[in-house]
C-alpha cells in the first residue's frame, strides 16, 4: 500500500510532524513525500532516514504554497492513487488538505491520533480528549489525513536519500494569485517547546504582558520552555510559535506548570499527557484543576515570585 | 466592498456536550450561540465594510432551527444573513460546510468572504480553503492583521516561526485568527434591530444538492466505534495560605526536575 506524507521545509529542515508521519507510513507501506520549500539537502536526507522512498519536491517561490501544492498532488493522486495523504497540524499541511480536499471531492479526516489502513481508519480523541473514535474512510482513495503532533514517533531507521523528482508549481490562475512580501523570524530563547523536560505556561490569569516575564524567569529557573495558551497568543502578547494546544504544539513535558490558565479544551488537549501537572489559578472551578496533579488556588502574581525566589535560594 | 461573514452557531462551550449513542452526532441544543472565533471575523468585515461603503452579509449552516447567534452578529452590525437550515446536513463532513456555504456566496456575490480560522467545537480549520478552492479565489489564512483597500487585502499570517506579510489581490478568503481586532459589544439599539434585519432561510435544495450530497450519506466517512478515555484524575488541590510554593517546590523535588 502506497501512501503520501505532505512535508513543509522550515529553516533547511523537514518539519518534525513530516519525520514522525513518514515513520509511521513506512511501517504501514511505501512511503512518498510531498515536499514543499527549498529542497535542501539535510531536509532531504532526513526524510530519507525516516523511511522515505521517493521524495516529489515543490518550490512554491513567493506564491502561496497552497494552491500550487493542493493541484500538483491531486495530479500526483490522479492515476495509482495512494491509500492515505497524511498531513501534520501546521497551518500550511492545513491549508493544502483543505485545498486538495475540496480538488478531489474527498473528506478530510481530523485529528488523528492512530492510523490504520486497507480501509483507512482513524482514531482521534474527541471533545476534549474524553472520547475517542474510529472513523472509516468510505469514498474512493486516497484518504486525507490530518494527524496530530506526537500521535506517532520519529524513527530515523538511517535509511538513505530518497529518490527526487523536482515538481514545477502548477498554474493555478486565480486562486494562486497571493504573494508572500515580506518573511519575519521571531527570535526565541531557551530550550525547545516540544522537547523541554519543564514546560511553564501562561494564560490570560497572568492579567496582561507586563506579567508574562513571571512566566519566563520561572521557566528560566527551572531551565524550562516558555509555552502560551491561545488566548494569550492571540491577544498578541507572545508569538504563536509558543502556543500549546489543539491548534498549536502538543507537549509532554516531565513537569508541565500552567499559571493562569484556566484550562479551555483547547488548550487541555496539548499538555494533558505530561508527567506531572501543577496548575496555578485564582478561580477554584477552573477546569485545569480537574487533571492537575497540584492544583493551587491562589494569586500568580503572589504565588510566581515566591517560587522563583524559593528556587533561587536552592541554587 | 461586497463582504460575506461565515459564522457557525454552537453549543454553548460552557455545557458539557454530549454524543447520541447511536448517530455518534453531538446533541445540539435547540439554543445556540455565535461560536465566540467568529466574533473577530464579523468585527473586522465591519471596519472593512464601513471604510469602503460596503455591506456584510452573514452566511451560516446550522441544522439547529436556532437564530440566537445569527441574531448576535448581526447586533454587531451585520446587514443582513442567509441561514442553511436543514435537517439534511446533519452529520455533514467539513467540505458539505464549505460546498454549501460557497454556494450562498457564490448565489449572491463577493469581493471579500472572512470565516475564522476554525470553529471552537471542531477545529479541523480546512473550511476557509474548502471555501476559497470552489470559489477558485486565494486564501489568506491564519491572518493576525488584516488590512484592505484599493482591490486588494494585506495580511500578517502566522507561521511556525514568526509571521509572513502577504498580500493578495480581491476577491479572495480571509481566515482570520482571534485577536486579529477587538470585536465590538452590541450596543442596545443594535439588539432591537438586529430583529428587524432581513434573515434568508434556505434549504440545502435550494442551492441545488440532492440528500445524498450532504449530511452523513455525502461526510465520505462513517464512525465505527465510539468509546470513553479513562481521564486524568483530578490530584490535590490546596488554597494558598501564602506558603503554596514551598508545596510545589517540593513536588519538583518528588518529580526530580530540580
Amino acid at each position: 500500500m502506497a501512501i503520501l506524507v505532505f512535508s513543509e521545509e522550515t529553516d533547511g529542515h523537514a518539519s518534525a510532524s513530516a519525520l514522525e508521519l513518514t515513520s509511521k507510513a513506512a511501517q504501514l507501506g511505501e512511503v512518498t513525500v510531498f515536499h514543499v520549500g527549498e529542497g535542501s539537502a539535510d531536509a532531504l536526507a532526513e526524510l530519507g532516514a525516516h523511511g522515505a522512498t521517493s521524495v516529489h519536491h515543490m518550490d512554491p517561490g513567493d506564491g502561496l504554497p497552497a494552491p500550487a501544492a493542493a493541484a500538483a498532488i491531486a495530479d500526483l493522486v490522479g492515476g495509482d492513487a495512494p491509500a492515505a495523504v497524511l498531513f501534520g497540524m501546521g497551518n500550511t499541511d492545513r491549508d493544502v488538505a483543505g485545498r486538495l480536499s475540496a480538488r478531489l471531492g474527498r473528506p478530510v479526516l481530523a485529528a488523528a491520533v492512530d492510523l490504520s489502513i486497507d480501509p483507512v481508519r482513524v482514531t482521534s480523541e474527541i471533545l476534549g480528549g474524553t472520547q475517542q473514535i474510529i472513523t472509516e474512510a468510505t469514498a474512493q482513495a486516497p484518504a486525507l489525513v490530518i494527524v496530530r503532533p506526537k500521535a506517532f514517533a520519529a524513527n530515523d531507521t538511517g535509511g538513505p536519500a530518497p529518490s527526487t523528482t523536482a515538481v514545477a508549481a502548477p498554474d493555478v490562475g486565480r486562486s494562486g494569485s497571493a504573494v508572500v512580501v515580506e518573511r519575519h523570524v521571531e527570535e526565541q530563547e531557551g530550550p525547545d517547546l516540544e522537547a523541554a523536560n519543564v514546560v511553564v505556561s501562561g494564560g490570560r490569569g497572568l492579567g496582561g504582558p507586563d506579567n508574562w516575564h513571571l512566566v519566563e524567569e520561572l521557566a528560566a529557573e527551572l531551565k524550562g520552555a516558555v509555552g502560551a495558551t491561545r488566548a494569550v497568543v492571540d491577544a498578541g502578547w507572545v508569538p504563536y510559535s509558543l502556543q500549546v494546544g489543539q491548534t498549536g504544539k502538543t507537549v509532554k513535558p516531565t513537569v508541565y506548570i500552567a499559571t493562569g490558565i484556566s484550562g479551555a479544551m483547547q488548550h487541555m488537549v496539548g499538555m494533558k499527557d505530561s508527567g506531572t501537572i501543577i496548575a496555578i489559578n485564582k478561580d477554584a472551578d477552573a477546569p485545569i484543576f480537574g487533571i492537575a496533579d497540584l492544583g493551587v488556588v491562589g494569586d500568580v502574581q503572589q504565588i510566581v515570585p515566591k517560587l522563583i525566589e524559593a528556587l533561587k535560594a536552592r541554587s | 466592498m461586497k463582504i460575506a461573514v461565515c459564522v457557525k452557531q454552537i453549543p454553548d462551550p460552557a455545557t458539557p456536550y454530549e454524543l447520541d449513542a447511536e448517530s455518534h452526532l453531538v446533541v445540539r441544543p435547540q439554543d445556540q450561540v455565535l461560536d465566540d472565533t467568529d466574533r473577530y471575523g464579523v468585527e473586522i468585515g465591519l471596519q472593512l465594510a464601513e471604510a469602503s461603503e460596503g455591506t456584510v452579509t452573514l452566511f451560516s449552516m446550522s441544522p439547529s432551527g436556532s437564530l440566537q447567534g445569527i441574531r448576535q452578529a448581526l447586533a454587531m452590525g451585520a446587514d443582513k444573513a442567509v441561514l442553511i437550515d436543514d435537517q439534511a446536513l446533519r452529520g455533514s463532513a467539513a467540505l458539505t460546510t464549505a460546498r454549501v456555504l460557497a454556494a450562498a456566496i457564490e448565489r449572491e456575490g463577493f469581493d471579500l468572504v472572512i470565516a475564522g480560522t476554525e470553529s471552537t467545537d471542531g477545529y479541523t480549520g480546512v473550511v476557509p480553503q474548502q471555501i476559497a478552492e470552489i470559489l477558485d479565489v486565494p486564501a489568506l489564512s491564519f491572518a493576525r492583521r488584516v488590512e484592505a483597500g484599493d482591490g486588494k487585502v494585506t495580511i500578517e499570517r502566522q507561521t511556525a516561526t514568526g509571521y509572513d506579510v502577504v498580500e493578495s489581490p480581491l476577491p479572495a478568503v480571509l481566515a482570520v485568527t482571534a485577536g486579529s481586532v477587538e470585536p465590538r459589544y452590541p450596543t442596545f439599539k443594535g439588539i432591537m434591530q438586529a430583529k428587524q434585519k432581513p434573515i434568508e432561510n434556505l434549504t440545502a435544495g435550494d442551492l441545488g444538492f440532492g440528500d445524498d450530497d450532504v449530511g452523513i450519506a455525502g461526510s465520505g466517512q462513517s464512525i465505527t466505534a465510539v468509546a470513553p478515555i479513562a481521564g486524568r484524575q483530578a490530584g490535590e488541590i490546596i488554597e494558598d495560605d501564602g506558603e503554596a510554593h514551598l508545596r510545589i517546590v517540593a513536588l519538583l523535588e518528588e518529580a526530580k526536575v530540580i
